[in-house]
C-alpha cells in the first residue's frame, strides 16, 4: 500500500479531528491509519467498563491522556443494583499507573471509588488536572485530600450526586497555598462542613476559577465573601439560600451578584428563601441555566425569579412550579431547550401541587427550541402528548414519569400507546425516551416502527407479552442501551434477538419473565456477551430452570466474563457453565 | 424500515404466530430483525396453554389456572424440602435460643388460603411484577400490578408480626409497657443481643470497616439495655403490604416500589431533609425513603436498607438478617462446587451459636451508638448508617447512648 503522506502529516490531521466516532471511522480506513491514529489518540471513552479490559485499552492506545469511564448500569441511581455488584475503578487507575504516567483527566460514573484509588491518582499522575466524580460511591474526604495536595495542575474537581463519607472538611485545606490552577470546584453531594477560611483563600487565589459549586454546609452569609474574590465567576453554586432577613445581609449579597457580570448559571438554593432571591436578580438576564430543584419555593417566587431571566436556556425545578408557573415560563423563556420538573412529593398518595400535563403542553407550545424534557406528574392523557408531539418535533429526549405505574389516560382510561406513538412518529430525532402509564405491546410496536433515532429505551411496568419486546429488539435501529423493569417479557423475544444484543452496549431485565434455561442458552451462544444473571434468593440452580431469574444484566464485551463478580452474580457463559456441572 | 411482513404481528394487537412455533429460533436471526418469526405469548387470553413452559404466576407463586397442574407443584414442592435443609441456617438474631419468627417457604405455594399472610423470603420466587393478561385487561388504571410489583428480594418489606422476638435484649416478653427510660430492674443480659452466624471463610480481602471506625471500648463494663418501646407493626400502614391487592384504591399512605418513582437517592434524601426543616410535613407518614448503608464485619461488601419501609426494630433486625444470611452457609450460591453448599449439622451449630453480633448505628453526631436504645423514630431521624459489629468490639457503646439519652431528655 502506498503511503500518500508521511506518517506525521496524517497525524497532524488527525489531530484535528476529536469526535470518538469520527476517530473510530479513521481507524478503520487501513491498517497504516489504524496504526497511526492509535498512536496519537489522546481521549477515550468506555461506556461500559467490563466491556473492555485495562489491558486491551492500554495495549491499543499507549498515549491516552483523558480517559472516561461508566460502571454500573442506570438503574443503579435507584437501588436496583445491590450492592456489591461491582464497578470498581482501582484497578484501572493501577494499570494506567504504569501505562499513562502522563495521563491528565479522568471522568468516572457510577463507579466505586475507593481512598486507595485516589490516593493512587494524585501520586501517579504528575500532570494531572482534571478529575469528575459523577454518581461514585466507595470514597471519603480523605480520598479527596489526597488529590487537593498532590495534584500540583488540579484544574477540575467536580463530585456530582457521590455518596461520600465526610470525615472532615479539612481536605480543603489540602490544597497547597501554591495551588492557583483551579477552573472549577464542584462538590454539592458532600454532607459535612468545609473550612471556610480555606475556602476564601483558594477561591482568592484562583483566579481562574469558572466554576464553584458549594454543598449546603456554607452559610448564605458566608457567600458574599466568596463572591466579591471570584467576580469572574460563570458557574454557581450556591450553599445553604437560607438565613434570618437581614437587610445588610441582602444589600451585600446583591452587590455581591452584581459584581459577578460574568455569570451563567446558578443552582444550589438549599432551603432557599424567597426574599433572598431577588439578590440575584441583577445578573439574570445573563443567566442561561438554572437549577432549583433542591429549591422549595411555592409558584409565585419562581415565577418572580424566572421572569428575570429571558435568556434561560435551562431549567431545573421542583412541581412547586405547577402549571401556572410553567405557563409563565413558556411566555418568558423562548430559548428554553431544557426542561426538568421533580416531584416534592413522590411517595404521597394525592398530588401535593398542581401540576398536571397542561405545564407541559404549555411549554411544548411556548419554547420551540424545547429538546428535552424530564417530567414528573401525576396525570396524562393521549390529547396531551399529540399535541406535545405535533408542537416540539424537534424533541431529542423525552423522559415521561408518571407517578402511578400502569396509570392510563386520566380522561378516556385507555393505555398511552397512542400518546408515546405520536411522540416516536413526529419527533424522528429522538434519541432518549423513558415511558410511564398504561401501555401495551401496542406502544412498542409504534416505538420498533418510528424509533429509528432512538438510542436509550427505559420501560416500567409496561407491555403485554414478549411480542413488545420483540418490536423494540427488531425495530429500533439505533437502540444502545435498553432498561427494563416489571415488564412480562421472558424468554422468546430476548432468544429471537439474541445477535442484536451484540450491537448494543446493554440490555437491563429485573423483574420479568426470563428464565435461567434462557439466560443459560444465551450465555452459551454468543460468547462476546456477557449474560449476567443478578439474584439475591441464591444460585438460581437451586431452583427449577424454567422459572425466572430476578434481575439480567447483558452487555457486549471483548474482555470475556469479569472476574470480580459477587456471589449474588452468576456469568451464564460456556466457561462459567462447567462450574455449574 | 417499514415492516412488510403481516404475519409478524396484526395491528390489532393481538398476537399470531407463524404457523405454530416449533422452537424459538434463536440464532437464525443473523440477518437482522426482519426475519424472526416470533413469539407465540403464554396465555395472552388467560388459558393455560403454556408452550414455553412458562408459567404465568401470581405473586403467591399460584398458576392463575383454575385447574393447576398438580404434578407441577408438587415437583415443585420437591425442589422445596431439598433446599429447606438451609433454613435451619438461616440467620437468626436473637438471644440466644431464642427463634425468630416462623418462616414457612412452602406458603407461597401450596397454601392459597392463607392469603393475608406474606411470606417474607419464600424460595419460591412469587412472581415479581409478572401478572397474567387476565389482570390487565382491566383498563381502570387498577393498582394490583403495582401491588405485585412490590415483591422485592434484596429491600425486605416485613409482614406484619404479631408477636415478634426482640433482637435487642429486653428482658422478658416483649410486651412490656413503653419506658425509654431505664429502670434498674432490668438486669443485663450476658453480652449477646445478636448471633449472627458467619460464613468461616469469607474474603479475607475486605478490609473490615470496623478499624477506623471502631471508638476506644472499655472492656469490662456492663451494659444497660433499654427496652423498647413496643409498636404494633400495624401503625403506619405504609410498611404493610396487603396481601389482599385487589381494585381497592391505595391506602391511605401506599407502600413504596423499589425504584419507584426512578429518583436518584441523593435527591430523595435531600429532600426529605428539607421538607422536614421546612414544617411542613406534621401528621403525614415520613416524606421519601431513607437509604442507610449496612455494614457486617466481615463480610465482602455493603448492602442498604430503606428505613421507612420498617416501622419497628424488629422488622429491621428481619430484615437484615435475611440480607446478611448470603453472608453463612452458601445461601448465595458459591461459584464453586455444589459440595460447599452443605455443611455439617456440628459446624452448623458452631456458626450459630459461636459467633455473636450486635447492630449498631452512626449518629448524626458522629457517635456509635446500639441499635435499639431509642424509640424508632428517633432511631430513624438520627440514624446515619449501620453495622453489624462484633459485640466485643460494641462493649462500651452502651453507656455513651444511656448519657446522650439522659442529656437529650
Amino acid at each position: 500500500m502506498a503511503y500518500s503522506f508521511p506518517e506525521e502529516v496524517l497525524e497532524h490531521v488527525f489531530s484535528f479531528i476529536q469526535d470518538d466516532k469520527d476517530r473510530n471511522a479513521v481507524s478503520l480506513v487501513c491498517k497504516s491509519w489504524y496504526e497511526i491514529e492509535r498512536w496519537c489518540r489522546r481521549r477515550i471513552f468506555v461506556g461500559n467498563c467490563y466491556a473492555v479490559s485495562p489491558r486491551i485499552v492500554m495495549r491499543r492506545f499507549p498515549e491516552l491522556r483523558s480517559v472516561s469511564l461508566k460502571g454500573k448500569p442506570h438503574f443503579a441511581d435507584f437501588n436496583l443494583v445491590p450492592e456489591g455488584w461491582g464497578g470498581y475503578v482501582y484497578p484501572w487507575i493501577s494499570a494506567m499507573a504504569e501505562a499513562y504516567p502522563w495521563l491528565e483527566e479522568l471522568r468516572l460514573k457510577r463507579m466505586v471509588v475507593t481512598d486507595e484509588a485516589l490516593e493512587l491518582i494524585s501520586r501517579s499522575f504528575k500532570n494531572f488536572s482534571v478529575l469528575v466524580l459523577s454518581s461514585c460511591e466507595g470514597f471519603t474526604t480523605d480520598g479527596l485530600a489526597a488529590i487537593a495536595a498532590n495534584c500540583r495542575n488540579l484544574r477540575v474537581l467536580e463530585l456530582w450526586e457521590c455518596e461520600v463519607d465526610d470525615r472532615s472538611g479539612n481536605w480543603l485545606s489540602h490544597f497547597p497555598e501554591s495551588c492557583t490552577s483551579l477552573v472549577s470546584l464542584s462538590f454539592p453531594c458532600l454532607d459535612g462542613e468545609v473550612s471556610f477560611s480555606a475556602l476564601e483563600r483558594l477561591v482568592s487565589r484562583c483566579t481562574n476559577l469558572r466554576t464553584l459549586r458549594l454543598n449546603n454546609s456554607v452559610p448564605l452569609d458566608k457567600l458574599p465573601n466568596l463572591l466579591r474574590r471570584a467576580p469572574q465567576l460563570v458557574d454557581l453554586g450556591t450553599g445553604a439560600y437560607t438565613a434570618e432577613l437581614r437587610p445588610e445581609l441582602y444589600s451585600k449579597l446583591g452587590d455581591a451578584f452584581a459584581g459577578c457580570k460574568g455569570l451563567k448559571s446558578l443552582s444550589g438554593f438549599w432551603e432557599a428563601v424567597p426574599s433572598y432571591l431577588p439578590a440575584t436578580y441583577s445578573i439574570c438576564a445573563g443567566i442561561r441555566s438554572l437549577n432549583l430543584s433542591y429549591a422549595t419555593i411555592q409558584s409565585p417566587d419562581l415565577v418572580k425569579l424566572i421572569r428575570q431571566c429571558p435568556n434561560l436556556q435551562r431549567l431545573w425545578v421542583l412541581d412547586y412550579i405547577e402549571d401556572c408557573g410553567l405557563n409563565a415560563l413558556a411566555t418568558t423563556c423562548k430559548d428554553l431547550q431544557e426542561l426538568r420538573v421533580f416531584p416534592s412529593d413522590p411517595f404521597g398518595v394525592e398530588a401535593n401541587v398542581s401540576l398536571t400535563e397542561q405545564g407541559l403542553v404549555s411549554v411544548s407550545e411556548g419554547c420551540p427550541k424545547l429538546q428535552s424534557v424530564l417530567y414528573f406528574c401525576r396525570q396524562m392523557s393521549n390529547a396531551a402528548l399529540f399535541t406535545i408531539a405535533r408542537n416540539r418535533p424537534n424533541l431529542t429526549r423525552f423522559r415521561l414519569c408518571i407517578i402511578e405505574p400502569r396509570a392510563p389516560d386520566y380522561l378516556t382510561l385507555q393505555p398511552l400507546d397512542a400518546g408515546f406513538g405520536a411522540i416516536v412518529e413526529n419527533c424522528k430525532d429522538l434519541q432518549r425516551l423513558s415511558l410511564s402509564g398504561l401501555l401495551t405491546d401496542r406502544v412498542f410496536e409504534y416505538i420498533g416502527t418510528h424509533a429509528k433515532k432512538l438510542e436509550m429505551l427505559s420501560i416500567a411496568f409496561a407491555g403485554d407479552s414478549d411480542l413488545g419486546l420483540h418490536h423494540v429488539l427488531s425495530g429500533c435501529n439505533s437502540l444502545r442501551k435498553l432498561e427494563i423493569r416489571d415488564c412480562p417479557f421472558g424468554d422468546q423475544a430476548l432468544l429471537a434477538n439474541a445477535s442484536k444484543l451484540e450491537t448494543m452496549r446493554s440490555l437491563w431485565m429485573s423483574s420479568c419473565s426470563v428464565s435461567f434455561e434462557a439466560c443459560k442458552l444465551l450465555g452459551q451462544k454468543m460468547p462476546s456477551l456477557n449474560v449476567e444473571v443478578i439474584d439475591e434468593r441464591g444460585s438460581p440452580e437451586s431452583r427449577p430452570e424454567s422459572l425466572p431469574i430476578d434481575k439480567l444484566y447483558i452487555y457486549r464485551t471483548i474482555a470475556g466474563p469479569r472476574c470480580d463478580m459477587p456471589s449474588f452474580v452468576w456469568n451464564m457463559g460456556e466457561r462459567s457453565a462447567l462450574r455449574f456441572s | 424500515m417499514c415492516r412488510g411482513s403481516s404475519s409478524l404481528y396484526s395491528l390489532g394487537g393481538k398476537l399470531l404466530s407463524s404457523g405454530n412455533l416449533m422452537s424459538p429460533p434463536l440464532l437464525g436471526v443473523g440477518e437482522g430483525q426482519s426475519n424472526v418469526s416470533v413469539v407465540s405469548s403464554p396465555s395472552v387470553d388467560g388459558s393455560c396453554q403454556n408452550g414455553s413452559g412458562l408459567k404465568e404466576r401470581n405473586y403467591m407463586g399460584l398458576s392463575d389456572c383454575s385447574s393447576v397442574d398438580s404434578s407441577a407443584i408438587s415437583g415443585l414442592a420437591e425442589e422445596n424440602k431439598s433446599s429447606l435443609n438451609l433454613k435451619a441456617t438461616e440467620l437468626r438474631l436473637g438471644l440466644p435460643g431464642s427463634q425468630s419468627p416462623e418462616r414457612d417457604p412452602e406458603l407461597c405455594l401450596l397454601n392459597p388460603g392463607k392469603l393475608d399472610e406474606k411470606p417474607l423470603f419464600p424460595l419460591l420466587p412469587s412472581k415479581d411484577g409478572i401478572y397474567s393478561s387476565s389482570q390487565k385487561a382491566v383498563v381502570t388504571g387498577n393498582k394490583r400490578g403495582f401491588s405485585d410489583a412490590m415483591d422485592n428480594f434484596s429491600e425486605v418489606k416485613s409482614a406484619v408480626f404479631t408477636e415478634g422476638n426482640w433482637m435487642f435484649p429486653t428482658v422478658g416478653s416483649d410486651s412490656e409497657t413503653s419506658q425509654s427510660k431505664p429502670q434498674g430492674k432490668f438486669h443485663v443480659s450476658p453480652g449477646v443481643n445478636a448471633i449472627l452466624p458467619v460464613r468461616p471463610s469469607l474474603n479475607s480481602g475486605v478490609k473490615s470497616a470496623s478499624a477506623k471506625e471502631h471508638s476506644g471500648t472499655q472492656p469490662g463494663m456492663k451494659k444497660d439495655i433499654v427496652p423498647l418501646k413496643p409498636r404494633a407493626s400495624n401503625e403506619t400502614g405504609h410498611n404493610t403490604i396487603g396481601a389482599s391487592n385487589n381494585n381497592t384504591s391505595a391506602p391511605a399512605a401506599k407502600a413504596q416500589v423499589v425504584g419507584w418513582p426512578p429518583i436518584r437517592s441523593f435527591r430523595k434524601n435531600t429532600l426529605a431533609t428539607t421538607s422536614k426543616n421546612n414544617d411542613e410535613v406534621d401528621g403525614k407518614p415520613g416524606p421519601g425513603a431513607l437509604f442507610v448503608k449496612v455494614s457486617m464485619d466481615g463480610a465482602p461488601y455493603l448492602r442498604k436498607v430503606d428505613l421507612r419501609t420498617y416501622s419497628a426494630y424488629q422488622e429491621l433486625s428481619s430484615a437484615l438478617e435475611k440480607m446478611f444470611s448470603c453472608f453463612t452457609i452458601g445461601q448465595c450460591g458459591s461459584h464453586g462446587a455444589p459440595g460447599r453448599e452443605m455443611l455439617s449439622e456440628s459446624k452448623l451449630r458452631d456458626l450459630l451459636h459461636g459467633s455473636e453480633y450486635v447492630l449498631t448505628y452512626e449518629d448524626k453526631d458522629g457517635d456509635w451508638m446500639l441499635v435499639g436504645d431509642v424509640p424508632w423514630e428517633m432511631f430513624i431521624d438520627s440514624c446515619k448508617r449501620l453495622r453489624i459489629m462484633k459485640s466485643s468490639d460494641a462493649i462500651g457503646l452502651a453507656p455513651r447512648a444511656m448519657e446522650k439519652c439522659r442529656n437529650r431528655n
